[in-house]
């Protein structure tokens, strides 16, 4: 057991050290939100947005964060983990004793691990540069919170990889699933009045949820800690937000269970091709 | 290369034992039955056309794919529930090379070093395949030689018992054919079994100690390289040339029927190659003639597979 524990802190660290390779999933996760952080409080100013009664950042910042966390294991861990299967990365794995489990949770281990870090690096930001406050009393249950969209997302990244047909579509399906998500969960926009439809899509999709479960933690204006099932008015309660969270992310290991593969798409043909053109 | 075993042996030590394998894809038959047995320590060399059911063959001996009727042993386990246990102690270098291609050489290395309970020192394995040179640099940087080499070096890094070789030089330049060549050659001195597909019988001839040859989902022959196939009792070829004015009468009996009086080559195919030549050489000793261009050749491996998988064109 010993043994395998050291196996999967180091299968975490494998991935991470590919992760800290690669520029472009390092940027998207890292420092794209940053980039809106920056953009919001320049183009609003750091003032208090009247419709919510917080601070441009205050608002933006953990919505951001959760952003980050979203783009580190739905968008990141999807995208390399279909191209790694494409890459006939995993059929490899598959042949040495590591436990398939093993390697499984050291890719999502990386990647909350790297949600968390982009969390961390947004909400330091705010704090120093945007004055936003943290509040002791409903700390643990933001943290409880995030770590728990992170593996319910992380969860929808298997299953996005499992989904799409190859690796080279997987970023395009990824984007075009998260972002038009983002935009009717308060990620980007704030709206405290919007269209009954658009609440209504929105509330549907996990994104929203993550969102309130873990920015509602920054509201000074709410009470409570938060361990509590629903809202009250001008009250702070992420129950019901982890369990719509919940239920996404045990479908998505469900069919990313059911779905994945180990050898690349198509494998046997395009292996045979690529043999019958070099063979002979 | 050949090290002759008796049957009983074979079975006291077997690394792969193979009864009935039938694999198949719906109604299709991708393997129809397959009898094989390798021996500990020995090189198989399993040709055969694409298509021919040799990777299906090899991917269920490995475990990555279940078959369909049959029972396979490799190193006394069953693939299929060997599990953990079972791939500690085999290696597989698959045909396509499948490295993240920002790491290094060493790094890679050392995280499949940690998997095995009895792995080689990467320093070790690094010099086995010659990667010295390489051992920090990035896997983008390395050639196509070298990544194959690590790849390699990936599948003996658990110190393996059996290892899998797919293809291992298909699209290889000759010098680096050669190399990889010595490399398996190392890894038989070590002891290792190796079951290694491939296309190129000569390069089966180099390496193996025996040669099975798949097709239809079939072993049609099995044997040394050089004698499957009846290729150490087949039919030699006798080829020389005579001088303008000798006709047929005045060549030895065995000769006569092979002359092609135009051009004065004589060509003849005998079981025994070596009366022939002697009445030939005799004949020419006599007259004091010289015998232009005097061949003896056996069918080749390849004139023996290209034979027994329906000859030519798509192979």
């Amino acid at each position: 057991m010993g043994r395998d524990f050291r196996l999967v802190l180091q299968q975490i660290k494998y991935q991470n050290r590919i992760f800290w390779r690669t520029p472009v999933g390092a940027f998207f996760t890292l420092v794209f939100p940053l980039m809106f952080l920056l953009l919001f409080t320049a183009i609003f100013g750091n003032d208090e947005i009247e419709e919510l009664g917080v601070t441009t950042a205050q608002f933006y910042a953990p919505a951001l964060a959760v952003f980050g966390a979203a783009s580190a294991t739905y968008t990141n861990l999807g995208i390399t983990t279909a191209i790694a299967r494409d890459l006939g990365i995993l059929k490899k794995v598959r042949g040495t004793p590591l436990p398939p489990w093993i390697y499984v949770v050291g890719r999502v281990g990386s990647a909350v691990w790297l949600a968390l870090l982009a969390g961390g690096l947004m909400m330091s930001v705010g704090v120093i540069f945007f004055n936003v406050e943290i509040i002791g009393r409903t700390f643990l249950a933001a943290l409880i919170s995030f770590l728990l969209g992170a593996g319910a997302f992380a969860a929808l990244g298997l299953m996005l990889a499992a989904l799409v047909p190859s690796g080279d579509a997987a970023p395009a399906v990824a984007n075009a699933t998260l972002l038009p998500i983002a935009f009717i969960s308060d990620v980007f926009i704030v709206n405290a009045n919007p269209p009954a439809w658009i609440e209504f899509v929105g509330n549907l999709f996990p994104l929203k949820h993550f969102v309130a479960a873990f920015g509602d933690a920054f509201n000074p204006g709410l009470t409570g800690s938060g361990f509590s099932w629903s809202a009250g008015p001008g009250e702070y309660a992420i129950g019901a937000h982890l369990a719509v969270i919940a239920v996404w992310g045990v479908g998505g290991a469900i069919l990313a269970l059911r779905f994945f593969t180990w050898e690349p798409r198509g494998g046997e043909n395009s292996r045979r091709g690529r043999s019958r053109v070099s063979g002979n | 290369m050949s090290r002759p075993v008796s049957a009983d042996t074979i079975n006291a030590m077997s690394a792969i034992a193979v009864t009935g394998l039938e694999k198949f894809y719906g109604d299709l038959a991708a393997v129809g039955g397959i009898d094989l047995t390798v021996a500990e320590g020995e090189v198989l060399a399993l040709v055969g056309p694409n298509g021919a059911g040799k990777s299906t063959t090899v991917e269920i001996l490995e475990g990555h794919r279940r078959r369909t009727r049959g029972s396979v042993e490799v190193l006394g386990f069953d693939p299929e529930t060997g599990g953990r246990s079972f791939r500690e102690r085999i290696g597989i270098v698959l045909q396509q090379t499948a490295l993240e291609p920002e790491l290094e050489v060493a790094e890679i290395l050392a995280t499949y070093a940690a998997i095995y309970p009895k792995s080689l020192p990467v320093d070790e394995v690094v010099e086995i395949v010659g990667l010295q040179e390489k051992r920090r640099a990035r896997v983008k940087t390395l050639s196509g030689g070298q990544q194959r080499r690590l790849e390699l070096a990936l599948g003996i890094i658990g110190d393996p018992d059996m290892i899998f070789l797919d293809e291992p030089t298909t699209g290889f330049d000759p010098s680096a054919r050669r190399q990889a060549w010595s490399l398996i050659d190392n890894l038989r001195q070590l002891g290792k079994t190796i079951l290694l597909t491939t296309h190129y019988m000569d390069e089966a001839q180099n390496l193996a100690d025996r040669v099975a040859v798949i097709a239809g989902g079939v072993i049609v022959a099995e044997g040394t390289p050089a004698a499957i196939g009846g290729r150490a009792e087949g039919e030699a070829r006798i080829r020389f040339r005579v001088g303008g004015g000798v006709t047929g009468e005045d060549l030895p009996p065995v000769a006569r029927a092979g002359l092609d009086e135009s051009d004065g080559q004589v060509t003849l195919e005998t079981s025994t190659p070596t009366e022939a030549l002697s009445e030939i050489t005799s004949w020419a000793l006599e007259r004091g003639l010289e015998l232009e261009g005097l061949t003896v050749e056996r069918p080749t491996l390849e004139d023996i597979y290209l034979r027994l998988t329906g000859g030519g064109g798509d192979g």
